[in-house]
């Protein structure tokens, strides 16, 4: 038995790494997406299953009830959360995961300093690795997830000096964590680098305002899969070290896309407390006049359109908007209106969440165009009409170098020949700035709820 | 021991290398369910938990191990319904003829 499983078991791994790696494959298209998610979970059975088996496990109080009580907690969760909130589930989670390689890597520590034998530094180094990494992925998802879901506000919070205290906490933390890995047999060393590290993840999230939580979330997805990853190298099982370098892959490349869509560095969005100060920058033309249309002139002038560009924002979502839209979306394809969806990267509050919400009011995902490949259609196309988007479309962005946004990559709304904007008010979006594009000629603003102007146009569309 | 901690190190590598090959290969429209797809996976270290939890020596080890198992259970089982959830909301423009 012991000569089988020492090799059944590693193998087992093996499938299940194969699994993950052709279920991601998968995910290359909308229509393969679904059984490549199977795949992987079918990939994380396998390997449960031949850990189950493994003649190392003797007792099954601890764990049948923490799969009792994790099973249901998730299970709960994903079929009640709605997609709006999928962000701050997705940074729970992340904080789960990071929590739980964290606790691996301190109950390998115990296990090994009670029974006599200290870890050497091959597995020391990847305990305190997985402590420091798993910690700070626990306590930062855990403040993302509040900023998200408005526990607490989504400013940054600021105090001077703040950097020169995170900077000698994380010395300290460093300090710490070498002493751990050279005296790794004094357990107050791991409970006092756990409290450290956790400590440190909140300092670092809360200067981050609410509007950068997309590359925050996939910064901590990225670090709950280096966790596991260090925590494979401290129990020496390969299944682990695999699946946690690709999703530390996966977290690192959604962070780059996110930062490029706002052109930010990524130190810049940890670092640069975004949206804290007033921006003194001032648009060039903020002074023009705005008009004002109702939603019969909308209704008219869409029904006149050949070509149509819808660019949602969140705020569509918020004022939970996407159905009215679709049904509007729709009416105006039945009646022969090239009708497409422009998503610009940072739409959402996550990589990909405006998709999400748009495929769930039953927008078909081949009429959602991503910004590079619809920005030259603009100018071909007679209305553009934004709802619940401000800072993605400012021309400024573009044109006024002394723009705080200058740079960041808009969609270029302000070349069709009719904009449409509809907005509760004239305020400004998440990065404070004014936006000129309200007061350009070919500019008219629709004031009021995104949802009920949405319906109000259908209505009026819907009579003509 | 150093042997098998090259032997990780590579597979470390590697894995990284496919993970970004496979990544990139991610179409934009999918990189919510992609983040909880991969957040799921993450969940792995259910096996170092369901180790610790199972080993019967030391009761403070095993406890932790307990709590590590039930957060990365979240994690996985989570991970995956939600996934299965939106992948299933992504519909085609001509969905073909049930009947």
């Amino acid at each position: 038995m012991s000569a089988l499983s020492a090799t059944w078991i590693p193998l087992a791994y093996l499938v299940a790494s194969a699994c993950f790696i052709l279920g991601m494959k998968r995910l290359s298209s909308p229509k393969t997406a679904p059984s490549g998610n199977m795949l992987a979970a079918v990939g994380m059975f396998i390997a449960i299953v031949a850990t189950l088996l493994d003649q190392e496990i003797v007792r099954f109080e601890g764990i049948v009830a923490g799969a009792v009580v994790g099973a249901v907690i998730g299970g709960i969760t994903a079929y009640r959360v709605q997609m709006t909130a999928m962000p701050q589930m997705v940074a729970a989670f992340n904080g789960f995961g990071g929590g739980a390689s964290a606790l691996v890597a301190g109950a390998e520590l115990i296990r090994l300093d009670l029974a006599g034998t200290p870890p050497d530094l091959v597995v020391s180094i990847p305990i305190v690795l997985g402590t420091v990494i798993g910690a700070v992925t626990l306590t930062g998802s855990g403040i993302a997830f509040a900023k998200l879901q408005e526990l607490m506000s989504g400013a940054p919070t600021v105090y001077p000096g703040q950097q020169i205290v995170n900077g000698l906490l994380s010395l300290g933390l460093i300090a710490l964590a070498v002493t751990l890995v050279l005296a790794p047999e004094d357990l107050r060393l791991f409970w006092g680098l756990l409290a450290l590290a956790g400590l440190l993840g909140i300092l670092l999230v809360i200067p981050i305002g609410g509007a950068d939580m997309p590359v925050v979330i996939s910064l901590l997805n990225s670090y709950s899969g280096l966790a596991a990853c260090a925590t494979g190298f401290v129990i020496n099982n390969q299944g682990l070290v695999i699946c946690g370098s690709l999703v530390g892959a996966s977290g690192i490349i959604l962070t780059q896309i996110m930062c490029r869509a706002m052109n930010r560095s990524l130190a810049n969005v940890l670092f640069g407390a975004f949206g804290a100060a007033p921006t003194a920058g001032v648009s060039t033309s903020a002074t023009g006049t705005v008009k004002a249309g109702t939603p019969d002139d909308a209704a008219m002038i869409l029904d006149a359109a050949r070509s149509v560009i819808i660019v949602p924002g969140y705020g569509l979502a918020v004022a939970q908007a996407q159905h009215a839209v679709r049904e509007l979306g729709t009416l105006l394809l039945e009646r022969g209106i090239n009708v497409r969806y422009a998503i610009h990267p940072v739409a959402g509050r996550m990589p990909g969440h405006m998709n999400v919400l748009l495929a769930e009011a039953d927008v078909p995902y081949e009429l959602l165009v991503e910004m590079e490949e619809i920005n030259s259609s603009f100018p071909r196309t007679d209305v553009a009409l934004v709802i619940g988007a401000n800072d993605v479309t400012n021309p400024d962005a573009r044109d006024n170098p002394s723009s705080p946004i200058y740079g960041m990559p808009i969609l270029e709304v302000d070349r069709a020949t009719t904009v449409m904007v509809c907005k509760r008010s004239m305020n400004t979006g998440f990065a404070g700035v004014d936006n000129p594009l309200y007061t350009l000629p070919q500019t008219m603003m629709l004031f009021g709820d995104a949802k009920d102007t949405a319906e109000k146009v259908l209505r009026s569309a819907k009579d003509l | 021991m150093e042997a098998s901690l090259i032997m990780m190190l590579t597979v470390f590598v590697l894995a990284m290398f496919v993970g970004f090959e496979v990544i990139t290969k991610v179409p934009p429209t999918l990189h919510t369910p992609l983040m909880s797809g991969s957040n799921a996976i993450s969940g792995i270290t259910i096996i170092g938990a369901l180790i610790a939890a199972g080993d019967g020596q030391t009761s403070l080890a095993s406890i932790l191990g307990a709590v590590a198992v039930a957060l990365a259970t979240i994690n996985v089982v989570g991970g995956f319904l939600v996934t299965d959830r939106m992948l299933k909301m992504f519909k085609s423009r001509r969905p073909r003829d049930d009947a």
